[in-house]
C-alpha cells in the first residue's frame, strides 16, 4: 500500500476523505439518536445530518457589519481541512502508510485547531456574545489542552514511539492501554469530551447565556462547513483514543490472510469509535453544564493531577522494565 | 476592572417571554441590576371594568397561561365574597382539584426550565413528558390544556364524571414515583448541585425585607402560604403541610417545588376521593352591592392578590392584580449581587418569572429616554400640545 494511486485513493476515498465525511454524519445521526433515546424523544431519521448540511450549504450568508470577510470565509474551511487531515494518520483497517515517527504530536496539534478557529471567529464576529464565547473557547482550551496532551502522550511513553501505527502494533504484542493505563484512558475521554464542547463543558456556547457563543454570527455555508468540521472532530477524537487506548483496528491476534485481516480491522475500528461514542453520548446526557470558575477548578486540581499521576506511574513503570 | 453594562433582552434565547436587564457588572461579578419589565401591558384591568362579570371573568383567566386557573379563582372568589354566596363543596372540591393540578404541572414545567438553564436538557426532557400526565387529566376533566374554563362566579361549569375521577387516580401512583425519581435526582446530581448551591441566596430577614413570596420565600424559612394562612376552597379540610427549606439558595427553592409536588399529589388524591355529591353552581345575582375586597390565592408561583372594588352594577369598578412575580423582582434584584454572570438565567428563572402577567406600563420619553410616571394633568397637556402641532401642519 506504498504506491502511489493506492495512497491517492487512501487519502481521498477509504479509508480517507469521503469515508470520514460519510461516518461523520453517521457519527452525529447516532449521537443525536443515542441522546434522544435516553431523554424519551423519538431524534433524528437517519439522513438528518446530510439533509442540514445540503440545506445550510444554500442558505443566505450574512456578513455581520465590520466584519472582516476573507478570514471569516476561511477560517471554517481551514477547520475543516487540520480535522479532515489528522484523520489521515490514525489506523483505521491496519496501520496508515502515511505514518511516520512524531505523527502523534501533528494530530494533536491538528485538532487543536478548530478550537483557535471558534476563538478567531469569536473575536471576528463584532458582537458580544460571540467574543465573550471566543474567549471562553481559549480559558477552556487551557484548562483541558494539557491533561488531553499528558494523557494521549503517555501511551507513546510507554510504548516508546511517537507514531500511532506504531503504538496500535505494540498494543497488540502487549496489553491495550485502556488496561495498563485506566487514568490516562479516563483523562483522554474527559479532555475529549471538553474539546468538542460538549455538555458539561459547552460553556463556550451556553445557549441560555450566550446564545450560540462563536457560533452566533455563522450562517449558511460557514455555519454548514463548520457543524461539518465538528463533526469530524469527534469522529477523529474518538478514532485517536480508539487507537491508542483500545487497540485501535488490531485485536491481539493475527488474522490470517492480510485481506481478511483489513476486514476485520476495519470492522473493529467502527466497534470502537462506536463504544467512545456512546461513553460521550452518555456523559452528555447525564450532565448539565458547569460554569468556567468550576471547570478551572476540577480541571487543574483533579483532572492535570490526575494526568500527571498517570506520566509518574507510566515512567516508574518504565524503568523497572528497562531494569529487568 | 472599570464597570460594564451588559445589556440582556428584550430579545434573548434564554428569555422566553420580553424583559429587559441591564446588568452592570465588574468582570464577571454582578454589581447591580436594573430591569424593565414593562414590553407586554395588555390593559387586561382596563378592560375588565368595560365587562360584565360574566365577561370579565374568561377575560381574566388569560391573564397568565400557566397559572389560568388561579387568576379566575382569585377573582372569582372575590365577587363571590362581595355578593355573599356560599358555592356549594363539591365545586370547592373541583376548584381545588383543578388548581393543584395547576400547580403540578407549573412546578413541573418550571424544573425542566431550570434544569434546561444550566444545559441540563435530559431533566427538561423528563419533566416535561411527566407533565402531560398532569396535562391530560386536565385535558379530559375540562376540555382544555391551558385556559380549563372551570369556574364561574358561584361555582364550577363542568362536573366530574366518576370515569374522569378514576382515571385521574390511575395516573396518579406513576406520577408519584417520578417525583421521587426527581427527589433524588435534585439531592444527587453533581452538576446540578454545582450549579444550584449557594447560588442566589436569601436569607429570612432579606425575604422579609424584600416582599418576597411563594416559593422564594418557603426556600429561606419563611412559612407563608395563603392555602395555610388564610384558608380558601377546601384546604381547611385535607391534609397537607407547607413546604419549606432553610437554604434559601436555588437549591433550597428547587427542593420546596419539589415537595410542592408531592403535596399537591396528595391533595388531589384526597380530593378525588372524598369528592362529595351535590351541585356543582348557585345562581349568583346579576350585581355585586358597593364594595371592596382583597381576594388572596396561592398560585403556583406565590401570593396572587386581586383588588376588586364594585359599586352596585354588573360589572367591577376597579380591578387590580399583583402577581407574584411582581412581588419577587426586588429579591432577584437583591439575591443577584456579587454573583456571577453566567449564574443569571438560572437565578432568575428561580422565581419562576412570569413577565406579561406582571407587565405595568411605563411611559417613555422618546426624545430623552426618560422613563417615569406622568400626571393625568401632564398627559392632558401634552395632548393638547399635539392637537395645536398637528393644526398648524
Amino acid at each position: 500500500m506504498t504506491d502511489t494511486p493506492l495512497i491517492i485513493v487512501y487519502i481521498f476515498l477509504f479509508p480517507g476523505f469521503l469515508f470520514l465525511l460519510a461516518y461523520a454524519m453517521l457519527f452525529e445521526f447516532l449521537d443525536r439518536r443515542i441522546a434522544a433515546r435516553m431523554q424519551h424523544r423519538v431524534g433524528p431519521p437517519l439522513f438528518q445530518p446530510f439533509a442540514d448540511f445540503v440545506k445550510m450549504l444554500g442558505k443566505e450568508v450574512i456578513d455581520p457589519q465590520g466584519v472582516d470577510r476573507p478570514v471569516f470565509d476561511a477560517a471554517p474551511v481551514i477547520a475543516l481541512a487540520a480535522v479532515m487531515t489528522a484523520f489521515l494518520y490514525i489506523p483505521v483497517v491496519s496501520a496508515s502508510p502515511l505514518a511516520f515517527q512524531g505523527d502523534l504530536v501533528l494530530v494533536l496539534y491538528l485538532m487543536a485547531l478548530p478550537t483557535i478557529i471558534l476563538f478567531v471567529m469569536g473575536w471576528l464576529s463584532r458582537n458580544i456574545y460571540s467574543a465573550i464565547g471566543g474567549i471562553r473557547t481559549v480559558t477552556q482550551m487551557f484548562i483541558y489542552e494539557v491533561p488531553f496532551f499528558l494523557a494521549l502522550l503517555t501511551p507513546a511513553l510507554m510504548a516508546g514511539t511517537w507514531s500511532i501505527s506504531e503504538i496500535v502494533s505494540w498494543q497488540q504484542d502487549h496489553l491495550w492501554f485502556m488496561v495498563l493505563q485506566p487514568i490516562g484512558f479516563v483523562v483522554a475521554l474527559i479532555g475529549l469530551q471538553a474539546k468538542l464542547e460538549r455538555t458539561p463543558f459547552d460553556i463556550p456556547e451556553a445557549e441560555t447565556e450566550l446564545v450560540a457563543g462563536p457560533w452566533t454570527e455563522l450562517t449558511g455555508r460557514r455555519l454548514a462547513l463548520m457543524h461539518l468540521a465538528s463533526d469530524v472532530s469527534c469522529v477523529t477524537g474518538c478514532a485517536l483514543i480508539a487507537a491508542l487506548f483500545l487497540g485501535g483496528p488490531t485485536i491481539p491476534w493475527t488474522i490470517a490472510p492480510v485481506w481478511l485481516g483489513w476486514i476485520c480491522g476495519f470492522f473493529l475500528f467502527l466497534a470502537k469509535t462506536l463504544v467512545v461514542l456512546l461513553i460521550l453520548s452518555s456523559v452528555k446526557v447525564a450532565t448539565g453544564r458547569i460554569r468556567i470558575d468550576q471547570l478551572n477548578t476540577i480541571g487543574w486540581k483533579y483532572i492535570a493531577s490526575a494526568a500527571l499521576v498517570q506520566v509518574a506511574v507510566v515512567l516508574v513503570m518504565n524503568s523497572i522494565r528497562v531494569g529487568a | 476592572m472599570p464597570e460594564v453594562i451588559v445589556p440582556i433582552g428584550p430579545q434573548h434565547p434564554a428569555l422566553k417571554e420580553p424583559v429587559n436587564f441591564r446588568v452592570i457588572a465588574d468582570g464577571e461579578k454582578i454589581v447591580r441590576l436594573e430591569l424593565d419589565i414593562s414590553y407586554t401591558h395588555r390593559g387586561i384591568e382596563k378592560a375588565a371594568e368595560q365587562r360584565t362579570f360574566i365577561r370579565a371573568l374568561p377575560l381574566l383567566e388569560r391573564v397568565c397561561g400557566i397559572c389560568s386557573h388561579s387568576h379566575s379563582t382569585a377573582f372569582a372568589k372575590g365577587v363571590e365574597e362581595l355578593m355573599q354566596l356560599t358555592i356549594p363543596p363539591r365545586a370547592q372540591y373541583i376548584r381545588t382539584i383543578i388548581g393543584e393540578l395547576e400547580r403540578m404541572h407549573s412546578h413541573l414545567l418550571w424544573l425542566g426550565v431550570a434544569a434546561h438553564e444550566i444545559g441540563f436538557n435530559t431533566l427538561f426532557m423528563w419533566t416535561w413528558r411527566d407533565r402531560e400526565a398532569v396535562q391530560d387529566t386536565l385535558e379530559e376533566m375540562s376540555g382544555n390544556r391551558v385556559h380549563y374554563g372551570m369556574n364561574e362566579v358561584g361555582g364550577v361549569r363542568r362536573d366530574l364524571t366518576p370515569s374522569q375521577v378514576n382515571a385521574a387516580l390511575q395516573r396518579l401512583p406513576n406520577l408519584e414515583e417520578r417525583i421521587t425519581k426527581y427527589v433524588d435526582m435534585v439531592q444527587n446530581q453533581e452538576t446540578m448541585l454545582l450549579r444550584f448551591r449557594g447560588i442566589g441566596k436569601l436569607t429570612k430577614e432579606e425575604v422579609l425585607k424584600y416582599g418576597a413570596v411563594g416559593p422564594t420565600a418557603r426556600a429561606s424559612g419563611v412559612d407563608y402560604d395563603i392555602r395555610m394562612d388564610d384558608p380558601y376552597l377546601v384546604y381547611a379540610d385535607v391534609p397537607w403541610n407547607v413546604v419549606t427549606d432553610t437554604s434559601g439558595d436555588v437549591y433550597g427553592r428547587t427542593r420546596v417545588r419539589i415537595g410542592e409536588l408531592a403535596e399537591s399529589l396528595k391533595i388531589v388524591r384526597s380530593c378525588l376521593e372524598h369528592l362529595p355529591e351535590g351541585p356543582i353552581r348557585v345562581n349568583p345575582p346579576k350585581t355585586a352591592p358597593k364594595g371592596e375586597i382583597l381576594s388572596r390565592y396561592e398560585a403556583p408561583r406565590g401570593e396572587l392578590v386581586h383588588f376588586i372594588r364594585t359599586n352596585g352594577t354588573d360589572r367591577v369598578e376597579r380591578v387590580d392584580i399583583r402577581t407574584p412575580t411582581l412581588a419577587n423582582w426586588t429579591s432577584v434584584a437583591a439575591c443577584l449581587v456579587n454573583q456571577n454572570l453566567a449564574d443569571i438565567p438560572v437565578i432568575v428563572a428561580a422565581i419562576d418569572p412570569c413577565l406579561s402577567c406582571t407587565s405595568r406600563i411605563t411611559i417613555v420619553d422618546k426624545g430623552d429616554g426618560n422613563t417615569g410616571i406622568v400626571t393625568w394633568d401632564e398627559l392632558r397637556r401634552r395632548s393638547r400640545l399635539r392637537d395645536r402641532r398637528q393644526e398648524g401642519a
